[in-house]
C-alpha cells in the first residue's frame, strides 16, 4: 500500500459524486421501478380554509387502472399526526396535523383524497372524478391582524391563533443588562419594522417516495435530506416498530431544509402501500411542491436600536411575529428560537431582549430554509446598523469597527449567551474592502450623485457572524428541542486495505464523499481512493442526524475523525505484536506503524490482512478493524466573514443591477476548497434571490399566486453577477479540524448586503426603507412615493 | 399512436398514448431515466433533451411530436467510458452539487456551443436562462461552459483545469 505524502485536506478535489451525476446514472427516487409498483396521486384543497361535508369517490373507482380511493376518514384511525418535535414553551399550542384532512383544510394545497393506480397517468385522471364539498371558512393570513384578539381563528379549538411566545431577556439571563434602561438612556434610538418575506426553498428535485411493504420489513425511499430521523418519526407517530422500517435516501436532488421533514405524503405513501400490500410510488409536480411543501421565512421584525451619538450601541430590543402556517410541523416553532442568539451579530453590546410570538394562518406550514432564522436575525441587526451609521453619517463600516467584538477579545461570551470561540472581523472585513475597490467605488458613487446619473450606484455592507455545527445536545435540551445534535460514524478496514466509512451525515449535493475521503485519507495515511463513503440508509448506517444547520463537517466529519483514531488505537497494540516491539517504540505516520529510529515498519493495511488472517494476533485482540464514533459537540462553530455589494439603481425604471459583490468568508480551516466555493456561490444565489427576487404570494383568498417556477423568480444565470470570494482562515477552537461549516454563510450574509446596497443609492431621495424582494416596481414606487410623486 | 424514436442512436417502436409526453415516454418506457423532471411549467429546463439536433424541453414535447426523429439524451454522450467534453468540464469545474439540473445543463450547453463556439460569459448566462440550478449560483456552470467550448474548439487541454476554486484568494485570519 502506498501512503499518501502530501495532506489530502486543504486540496481541490474534483469530487466522487460527479461521475454518474454528469453521465446520467442517477439514483433519484423518481427513477425507482418495483414490481407491482402502483402510482399515488393526492387531491389537494382549492380552498385555504374549509369544513369538508362529503367526499364521493364512486366515480374515481370506477376509472381505469384505479386500485384504491381512500380519504381521510378512510386513514384516520391509523395516521395519527404529523410530528413536532420542538415545544418551545411547555404551553405551546399545537393542533392536530393529518396527513390526509379529516374533517377540514387549512391551507390551499392540502391533501384531501389519493388515488392508487397502474400508472401516474390514471391516478391524475381519476383524481378529476372525485367530488368534494366544502364549507368554506374566514381565511386567516395577515400576521398582524391573526395574532390580534377578536380575530378570526384558524384552529377555533385552540381560543387563539398563537401557538406559544417565547423570550429571552440579557438581564434575566445573566448574560447583559436592562434594554429598557439603555432605551431611556439612548442617545440615539433606531426604530425600525422589516418584513421577512415568505420564501419557498425550491430544491430542483420535487419530492419524492416509494414504499415497499412486501420484504421482511416495510422498506421507504424518500428524497429526504433526514433518513435517520425520518425513520424514528415515522415509527414513533404511526407506532412500527423501529427496526421494521428502513429508509433510504438515495441520491437527493438538493433540500436547503425543504426536504427536513417528515411530510404528509411519505406518511400517506406508507400506509397506503401497507394496506394495499404493494410498493407504491409518489412523485409530486412542481406546482404541488410550491402548494404543499413547507415554506421559510415569514416574519415581521420590530427593532428598537439604543446608541451613543459615538455610535456605540447599548443595547437592542427584537419583537417578532413568526408565520407557523396552518400546522406545526418538524421544527417549525424552533426555526425563529434559532435566531434569537444571532440579533446581536458580531457586536458586544451590552443589553438585548428578544420575544417571538409564533401565529397560526391559514397557509401552509413555515419550517426550516437555508439559514433558518439565522438569516432573518443578520439582516435586522445588519439593516439597523447601516440605518445607524446613516442617523449619525458615519461610514457603515466605520460604525461596524467601533462595535464590533475584536481580534483580542475572543472567546467572547455574547449577550445572547452564546460563546464566540475564534474570530477576527479585521481581517476579513480589511481583506474584502481591498477585493471590492472600496474607497475607489465611494468616490464613483459620489460622483454619480453629484452629476445626478440616473443610475446610482449604492454600496452595501454585511459583516456576519452565525453558527454552525447544530448543536451540542444539552444545549437543544435546553431549548425543549426533541432530541441530541451527535453525529455517528464507522470505519471499516477490509483485509485488502481498503476503508469503507459510514456516516449518519446524510448528504444531498454538497460533497461528503469526497470531503469525507480526503479526512479519511489523511487520518489514516491512506489514499484517497481507497476509501468508500456509505451513507443516507438507515440498513448501511444506522444511526444519525443528518445534515441540516451546516453541521456535516463540523459534527459528522469529527465523528469520522473520532472512529479513526480509535481504528489507529486498536491496530496500534497489533502492529507491535507483528514487529514484536513494545507499543511505546511504535509512532504512526503517513499510514505506517515505525519502530522509531529503525526502517522497521507496517502499513495499517498490512495489519487489516493481519487482523483477518487472524492467525497470530496478541491475546484478547477481536479480529477486526473496526470502530464507531459518536461526537456531541462541546460548542457551536462561528463562522464570520464581510461582504460587500455594490448594486447600480435606475431611478427611472426601478431596475437593481449588482455590480459587484465581493465577500471574504472566514469558515476556519477549509478540507476542500473547491467545494466550499461552490457552496459560498449556491448560498449567495439565494439570498440574493430574497433581496431582489422571490417570495410565496398569496391571494386575499389564500390562493398561492406563485404556485409555479413561472410566478416564483429562482434567479437564472442571467439575473446573478459573477462573484468575487476571498477567505481568511480563524480555525474554530472547538474540534480538531478547526472547522466551522459553510452550508449557509452566503445566504445569510448575502440578503442585508444587498439590501443596504440598494438603501444606499436611494436614500438621497428620502427613502429609508424597501420591502423585500426589491423588485422594480417596489423600487420605483418607493423613489416615487419618497419624492411625494414629484419625480 | 404508433411512433419510432430514435434515442441515443438505438430506434424504438412504441404504441403511445396521445397525450405522453417526451419525458416520460424516455423515463417512463425507455428507462432513460437520465433525463430528469424539475417542473410543470416548461421554466427549469431539468428536461432537456435534443430532438433533431436542437435542445428541447421534453416536457413541453409530445412522445408523437418526436415520431420519425432522433433524439439525443445526457445517456447517450459518453463513448466507451469517455466522458463527453461537456461532461468532463462540468466535472472539472465542479459546475453542479446536488446534480439534478445537471443532464439539462449539459445538453442546453451543447446546443448553445454549436450557435456560438466561443460565447463570452454574457452570452454564457443568456444562453443558459431557462435552465435554473439552485445549488451553485450558476458561476461555476459559466465557468464549465466557457471551458467546454475551449476544449470543443481544440485548443482546450485534456487535462483537468485548475478551477476558480483553486485558485481561491485565502488569506491568514488570526490563529488562536
Amino acid at each position: 500500500m502506498t501512503a499518501t505524502a502530501e495532506p489530502e485536506i486543504g486540496k481541490a478535489r474534483t469530487r466522487k459524486e460527479d461521475e454518474h451525476l454528469v453521465t446520467g446514472r442517477t439514483r433519484w427516487t423518481d427513477n425507482l421501478v418495483l414490481p407491482g409498483m402502483q402510482h399515488l396521486a393526492i387531491l389537494r384543497s382549492p380552498f385555504a380554509h374549509a369544513r369538508i361535508t362529503g367526499v364521493d369517490t364512486a366515480a374515481a373507482r370506477e376509472m381505469p387502472g384505479v386500485v384504491a380511493v381512500l380519504t381521510g376518514a378512510d386513514l384516520a384511525e391509523e395516521q395519527g399526526s404529523l410530528p413536532c418535535a420542538w415545544p418551545i414553551t411547555p404551553d405551546m399550542k399545537s393542533p392536530p396535523a393529518p396527513s390526509l384532512a379529516v374533517d377540514g383544510v387549512n391551507f390551499a394545497g392540502e391533501a384531501v383524497a389519493v388515488v392508487v393506480a397502474r400508472s401516474a397517468y390514471e391516478a391524475h385522471d381519476a383524481l378529476e372524478a372525485i367530488d368534494v364539498d366544502y364549507d368554506e371558512l374566514p381565511v386567516v393570513l395577515d400576521l398582524a391582524a391573526a395574532a390580534a384578539d377578536g380575530a378570526d381563528l384558524v384552529h377555533p379549538d385552540l381560543g387563539t391563533n398563537v401557538s406559544a411566545t417565547w423570550t429571552f431577556d440579557s438581564a434575566e439571563a445573566g448574560s447583559g443588562g436592562d434594554v429598557e434602561q439603555a432605551i431611556r438612556d439612548a442617545e440615539v434610538l433606531v426604530e425600525r419594522t422589516f418584513r421577512q418575506q415568505r420564501l419557498i426553498p425550491a430544491f430542483m428535485e420535487p419530492r419524492s417516495v416509494v414504499v415497499d411493504p412486501t420484504g421482511a420489513q416495510i422498506t421507504m425511499w424518500s428524497a429526504t435530506q433526514i433518513p435517520h430521523i425520518l425513520r424514528l418519526m415515522l415509527a414513533m407517530t404511526l407506532g412500527i416498530p423501529e427496526h421494521k422500517l428502513r429508509v433510504v435516501a438515495p441520491d437527493v436532488g438538493g433540500g436547503f431544509g425543504g426536504k427536513l421533514q417528515v411530510t404528509p405524503e411519505e406518511v400517506i405513501a406508507l400506509l397506503v402501500a401497507r394496506r394495499l400490500g404493494k410498493p407504491v410510488k409518489y412523485t409530486e409536480s412542481r406546482s404541488e411542491t410550491m402548494l404543499a411543501a413547507h415554506h421559510g421565512r415569514d416574519q415581521i421584525q420590530k427593532l428598537t436600536l439604543a446608541a451613543r451619538r459615538d455610535g456605540t450601541v447599548t443595547g437592542m430590543k427584537v419583537e417578532l411575529l413568526a408565520d407557523m402556517g396552518a400546522y406545526l410541523r418538524l421544527v417549525t416553532p424552533g426555526v425563529p428560537i434559532l435566531g434569537a442568539f444571532m440579533f446581536n451579530g458580531i457586536y458586544k453590546f451590552p443589553a438585548y431582549h428578544f420575544t417571538c410570538t409564533n401565529v397560526f394562518t391559514t397557509k401552509v406550514p413555515t419550517d426550516a430554509y437555508r439559514g433558518a432564522g439565522r438569516p432573518e436575525a443578520t439582516f435586522a441587526i445588519e439593516r439597523m446598523m447601516d440605518e445607524l451609521a446613516t442617523e449619525l453619517s458615519l461610514d457603515p463600516l466605520e460604525l461596524r469597527a467601533r462595535n464590533w467584538i475584536t481580534h483580542e477579545e475572543f472567546p467572547f461570551d455574547t449577550v445572547a449567551g452564546l460563546t464566540y470561540d475564534s474570530g477576527n472581523y479585521e481581517a476579513a472585513t480589511a481583506r474584502a474592502r481591498e477585493l471590492f475597490d472600496y474607497d475607489g467605488l465611494r468616490r464613483e458613487q459620489s460622483e454619480r450623485r453629484e452629476r445626478n446619473d440616473p443610475v446610482q450606484l449604492g454600496i452595501g455592507v454585511s459583516t456576519f457572524t452565525e453558527m454552525c455545527g447544530l448543536a451540542p445536545s444539552r444545549t437543544l435540551g435546553a431549548l425543549a428541542y426533541g432530541a441530541g445534535g451527535w453525529e455517528h460514524a464507522a470505519i471499516r478496514m477490509l483485509p485488502t486495505g481498503k476503508v469503507e466509512v459510514v456516516t449518519g451525515s446524510s448528504a444531498h449535493g454538497q460533497g461528503h464523499e469526497t470531503a469525507w475521503s480526503q479526512v479519511v485519507a489523511d487520518q489514516l495515511g491512506v489514499p484517497f481512493e481507497d476509501v468508500e463513503v456509505l451513507h443516507g440508509d438507515t440498513q448501511t448506517s444506522p444511526r444519525g442526524m443528518d445534515t441540516y444547520g451546516s453541521r456535516s463537517l463540523a459534527v459528522g466529519a469529527i465523528a469520522v475523525v473520532k472512529a479513526a483514531e480509535k481504528v489507529i488505537a486498536k491496530a496500534r497494540p497489533i502492529a507491535a505484536h507483528l514487529m514484536e516491539c513494545a507499543e511505546d517504540d511504535l509512532e504512526f505516520t503517513a499510514g505506517r506503524f515505525r519502530v522509531k529510529g529503525t526502517e522497521k515498519a507496517v502499513g495499517i493495511g498490512d495489519v487489516a490482512l493481519a487482523v483477518f488472517a487472524a492467525h497470530d494476533l496478541p491475546d484478547g485482540v477481536e479480529p477486526n478493524l473496526d470502530s464507531e464514533a459518536t461526537y456531541d459537540p462541546e460548542n457551536f462553530s462561528f463562522p464570520h466573514g464581510t461582504h460587500l455589494c455594490a448594486a447600480e439603481v435606475d431611478t427611472e425604471t426601478g431596475k437593481v443591477r449588482i455590480r459587484s459583490y465581493v465577500c471574504v468568508d472566514d469558515i476556519g480551516h477549509v478540507v476542500n476548497p473547491l467545494i466550499v466555493e461552490g457552496q459560498v456561490h449556491g448560498g449567495l444565489a439565494q439570498g440574493i434571490a430574497q433581496a431582489l427576487y422571490e417570495e410565496a404570494v398569496y391571494d386575499e383568498s389564500g390562493t398561492l399566486l406563485s404556485g409555479s417556477f413561472a410566478e416564483y423568480q429562482v434567479p437564472s444565470a442571467a439575473d446573478l453577477p459573477t462573484f468575487t470570494t476571498g477567505r481568511t482562515e480563524t480555525p474554530a477552537t472547538g474540534n480538531p479540524l478547526g472547522v466551522k461549516g459553510v452550508g449557509e454563510a452566503g445566504t445569510i450574509a448575502s440578503t442585508p448586503a444587498v439590501v443596504n446596497a440598494v438603501l444606499d443609492a436611494v436614500r438621497r431621495f428620502g427613502v429609508r426603507d424597501i420591502e423585500m424582494p426589491c423588485t422594480p416596481m417596489r423600487v420605483w414606487n418607493a423613489i416615487h412615493t419618497a419624492q411625494g410623486g414629484a419625480r | 399512436m404508433r411512433i419510432t424514436v430514435t434515442v441515443d442512436g438505438t430506434a424504438y417502436t412504441d404504441d403511445v398514448e396521445p397525450r405522453l409526453l417526451l419525458v416520460h415516454y424516455l423515463r417512463d418506457r425507455l428507462g432513460k431515466v437520465g433525463t430528469v423532471i424539475g417542473c410543470d411549467t416548461g421554466n427549469c429546463g431539468a428536461c432537456t433533451v435534443h430532438l433533431n439536433g436542437h435542445s428541447v424541453k421534453s416536457c413541453s414535447v409530445l412522445a408523437v411530436q418526436a415520431d420519425g426523429g432522433d433524439v439525443l439524451t445526457v445517456e447517450g454522450l459518453s463513448r466507451n467510458g469517455t466522458l463527453h467534453p461537456v461532461q468532463q468540464a462540468f466535472r472539472d469545474n465542479h459546475a453542479l452539487q446536488c446534480g439534478y439540473c445537471t443532464p439539462g445543463m449539459i445538453m442546453q450547453t451543447l446546443d448553445l456551443l454549436a450557435e456560438e463556439p466561443d460565447p463570452d460569459e454574457r452570452a454564457v448566462r443568456l444562453g443558459l436562462e431557462g435552465n435554473l440550478c439552485r445549488c451553485t449560483g450558476y458561476q461555476n456552470i459559466v465557468s464549465a461552459v466557457q471551458d467546454a467550448a475551449q476544449r470543443l474548439r481544440g485548443g482546450g487541454s485534456a487535462e483537468s483545469t485548475p478551477t476558480e476554486a483553486a485558485k481561491s484568494d485565502t488569506a491568514p485570519g488570526g490563529v488562536r
